[in-house]
């Protein structure tokens, strides 16, 4: 698997500006590693409103597992969620903050 | 904080999923923390809750149903697990009790393997594992209990030959685990003794296997101590025996007189009867529905077919989340009045703001078509994936899967918390292996109105099976077009006769699972002039088998090739419920290029695109498809990923069987990088794999006549139906329904 590379802010870029859909190969390989990483939290939505709102959670992977909401403010766009679990994951990673606006 | 997770405290089902006027549904409900709550039926037309979407549209319809009824939590008695009524000749003080057994969780805990012994487990006999996964004997007399264990780990899917005598003369019990292979470090032969007093008296009690009878309640039957894995050939003997000779007595036990009992799973394999084929005939049957045909230890592998040699197969794998019948009472019925009209009903089920919504289907009266065009309601895939736990099981691998994080629903939360709520045919069972069968008689809470799949789209959002179908009945509403409904085990049980009756036949988004009475009917009624709107992806995809005695339920073998998220075992690829051959219809020579002119070609589920006309998109045989529109894109807008080809993707294909009479009307472009082909696409793997990269990785919009006069129009997407209300349906992909509905329902032959 090829390793994250903090040095790639394009790739951090392209992804705060398109969080689905067509994505560079570069940025797949990174949100894959991300994703996948074994030292990060499984994060996932609880939708709290169909369609219209949802809560950041943790769950442990594995069958019927707790999942746990976080403290985060709810969203009203997954591309929002998006973003902001990428952001948790990068600083975890790397110890530093991207930039909250997506 | 402050916030809590979403609940869902109301759930039920019907007993039947689809009924014809005077015909009777009774539905089950549990409530968790309610009084009561109010009933009520409606119609639905749209549940698609996408910003983008209809919203909530259903009409209320009057009913004796309506009222105020009292709330109450009802328990599932998931676990599967066989049982021998009481009998008088299965009563010995001195006796052993043997089988052949595959543990697949040896180390869960206490599991039972075959028991006569009170609830309370003060009289009676117990064979089973214990905490330490070791083989362990129970005796308990008036005098104490007194149990015995091996000492020696099972191994974890190895053939274990095992069992225990009891000596009522001596009070010696013995209990042995003999396992089939060994290896260096790891040789699990062991045996131990014990001492008892007094005599083991199980008379009046029954002998149960994978679990203990824990208690009934009206018609339902609970167990507990369920075991996982396989049990094979289990035997009762008049005498003690040691392990030794109760393995070289086991393959003529019929010829012996200490014999009491020995029964053949391989014998009912399709039914639900476990046989004695001893003289004192102690037959029994399985609850729950364990999974049957299952190899035994004497498989030899040359053999593949239960069927030819039903004495390999001689298994049956239990399972500690398995579920048939949740058995519940019902809280209120149905009768349906002869006025009601075909379609898609609920009923609705609210205390506050908490609700539930059972749907079902009315049918036209028995026998009779009360419009000329049928959807056909893709039962058996909604089916495959009731109560499908993937978002949750899934971890990171479902983010990389769909592109982006899940987002669980109410449903998935309880679906998360109740492993007795049963799985679908996409998950695992608590050992890991595949779960083969799927029932309706259990709440199915992905089946709803308004819930969508959580890994389908960014958080779950594109509408999916159930509600990615409601708005074609929202789009025929609108135009006023009359439209019957049956579903796929309308199908199954009527073939072509359901379907003969209808100038026009519509699938749903995903009709991927078909019987061969369904596909048997569908190929005949396209070949004797009947017209076949295809209006999904992905479809007629695997083969599956119905249970002939067990309504509902439903049997897929994940075998040999496909898109499976679990794979059966060599040897396993048969069905248990009707002897076929599980797996692909095209790994069958069925592919459904050949019905339906186009073939799965690939999946994604991050977005959809458009499709772009082709030149035969102006050939005067697809005139009539295209009038009044100029547009060269076609559908790039939609509920489901933004486009009307997506999610799931069918190509034309010459070489797999497409007619040679097939237009390719329009083909998509663009998918993502997400989308793969399916494994059957992939004889030797190539970086020419992905959506951006693979040719043959597209949707394909076709139109072909058949002979009798009769026509297929296919979409090859499973995103089509979320175009069709955009725009007050007022787009080129309802334009596209209206002008092949107007043709298909022309009775001129094609």
């Amino acid at each position: 698997m090829t390793p994250i590379d903090p040095a790639r802010k394009d790739l951090v870029e392209e992804f705060r500006h398109k969080t689905t859909g067509h994505q560079s190969g570069d940025l797949r390989r990174m949100l894959n590693a991300m994703r996948t990483h074994p030292d990060l939290p499984h994060y996932i939505l609880v939708c709290t409103r169909p369609q219209q709102e949802w809560r950041l959670a943790t769950k442990v992977p594995g069958r019927h597992t707790a999942v746990e909401l976080l403290d985060h403010p709810p969203f009203h766009d997954p591309r929002d969620a998006e973003w902001a679990v990428f952001r948790l994951r990068w600083s975890t990673l790397f110890g530093e903050e991207l930039p909250h606006e997506r | 904080m402050s916030v809590e997770l979403p609940r869902k405290r109301i759930i039920g089902y019907g007993d039947e999923l689809s009924v014809a006027p005077g015909e009777t549904i009774a539905f089950k409900a549990s409530c968790e923390g309610l009084e009561s709550y109010e009933a009520s039926i409606v119609r639905l037309i749209s549940a698609d809750l996408h910003p983008d979407g209809r919203g909530w549209i259903d009409e209320p319809v009057t009913s004796d149903v309506d009222g105020s009824y009292r709330a109450r939590e009802q328990a599932i008695p998931a676990g599967s697990w066989a049982v021998v009524p009481a009998k008088p000749c299965l009563c010995a003080e001195t006796f052993t009790v043997a089988a052949w057994i595959w543990p697949t969780t040896p180390l869960k805990g206490e599991q039972v393997l075959a028991r006569r012994m009170t609830p309370d487990g003060t009289r009676g006999w117990s064979l089973g594992i214990d905490s330490a996964g070791t083989l362990s004997m129970q005796v308990a007399t008036t005098q104490g209990v007194v149990s015995v264990s091996t000492g020696m780990t099972l191994g974890n899917r190895v053939w274990c030959f095992v069992g225990a005598s009891v000596d009522g003369e001596t009070g010696t019990v013995t209990v042995w685990q003999r396992p089939q292979k060994s290896w260096p470090g790891h040789d699990a032969t062991d045996e131990a003794q014990a001492l008892f007093k007094g005599a083991v008296h199980a008379g009046g009690l029954p002998l149960t296997f994978a679990a203990a009878f824990e208690r009934k309640d009206g018609e339902q039957t609970f167990g507990t101590g369920f075991y996982n894995g396989k049990i094979e050939a289990p035997r009762l003997y008049r005498t003690a025996l040691g392990g030794a000779e109760a393995q070289a007595r086991q393959e003529a036990p019929d010829s012996q007189k200490s014999l009491i009992s020995a029964w053949d799973f391989g014998r009912d394999i399709t039914g639900t009867r476990i046989s004695d084929i001893s003289a004192n005939q102690a037959h029994g049957h399985v609850l729950n529905v364990p999974t049957r045909g299952m190899k035994g230890h004497n498989w030899t592998g040359e053999v593949l077919d239960w069927k030819a040699a039903p004495h390999q197969y001689g298994a049956i794998h239990f399972h500690d989340d398995d579920i048939h019948d949740c058995g519940w009472q019902t809280d209120f019925s149905l009768t349906v009045p002869k006025d009601w009209k075909s379609g898609i009903y609920a009923a609705r089920l609210q205390s506050g703001e908490d609700r539930d919504y059972i749907p079902f289907v009315v049918l036209p009266p028995r026998g009779e078509a009360t419009a000329d065009v049928l959807f056909l309601m893709p039962s058996a895939s909604y089916m495959a994936y009731a109560n499908e736990h993937s978002a949750s099981h899934g971890g990171g691998f479902m983010q990389s899967f769909s592109n982006g994080l899940s987002g669980l629903s109410a449903q998935d939360l309880l679906l998360n918390e109740r492993p007795d709520l049963g799985y679908s045919l996409y998950d695992v069972h608590s050992d890991g292996s595949g779960v083969a069968y799927s029932s309706r008689l259990r709440p199915i809470l992905n089946i709803r109105p308004g819930v969508t799949n959580a890994w389908v789209g960014p958080a779950g959002t594109f509408p999916w099976q159930f509600n990615a179908d409601l708005p074609l009945l929202d789009f025929m509403n609108h135009h006023g077009i009359a439209c019957d409904v049956a579903t796929d085990e309308d199908l199954h049980r009527e073939g072509l006769g359901l379907l003969s009756r209808y100038q026009v036949v519509m699938t749903g988004s995903h009709p991927e699972y078909y019987s061969k009475p369904m596909l048997d009917g569908l190929q005949a009624y396209t070949e004797r002039g009947g017209r076949l709107m295809y209006l999904g992806g992905n479809g007629f995809y695997w083969r599956v088998a119905y249970h002939a005695d067990l309504p509902g339920v439903l049997e897929l073998r994940r075998g040999e090739d496909g898109i499976r998220d679990w794979v059966a075992e060599g040897g396993e690829y048969y069905h248990s419920f009707d002897g076929s051959y599980g797996g692909m219809w095209e790994r069958q020579g069925r592919p459904i290029h050949a019905l339906a002119g186009v073939g799965m070609a690939g999946q994604g589920f991050d977005s959809s695109t458009y499709y772009r006309r082709t030149p035969d998109s102006h050939d005067p045989r697809a005139a009539f498809i295209f009038e009044g529109i100029e547009d060269e894109l076609i559908g790039d807008f939609g509920t489901v990923g933004g486009g009307a080809a997506g999610i799931e993707v069918d190509r034309c294909d010459f070489s797999k069987g497409s007619p040679p009479n097939t237009l390719v009307l329009a083909s998509s472009e663009g998918l993502s990088d997400t989308y793969y082909p399916g494994p059957e696409e992939i004889d030797n793997a190539s970086p020419l794999i992905d959506g951006s990269q693979n040719p043959n990785l597209r949707a394909d919009l076709t139109f072909m006549e058949t002979s009798g006069g009769g026509a297929v129009f296919s979409t090859g997407s499973i995103a089509w139906m979320g175009s069709l209300t955009w725009n007050g349906f007022d787009n080129n992909v309802a334009q596209i329904m209206r002008n092949v509905l107007k043709r298909f329902r022309d009775t001129e032959p094609f």
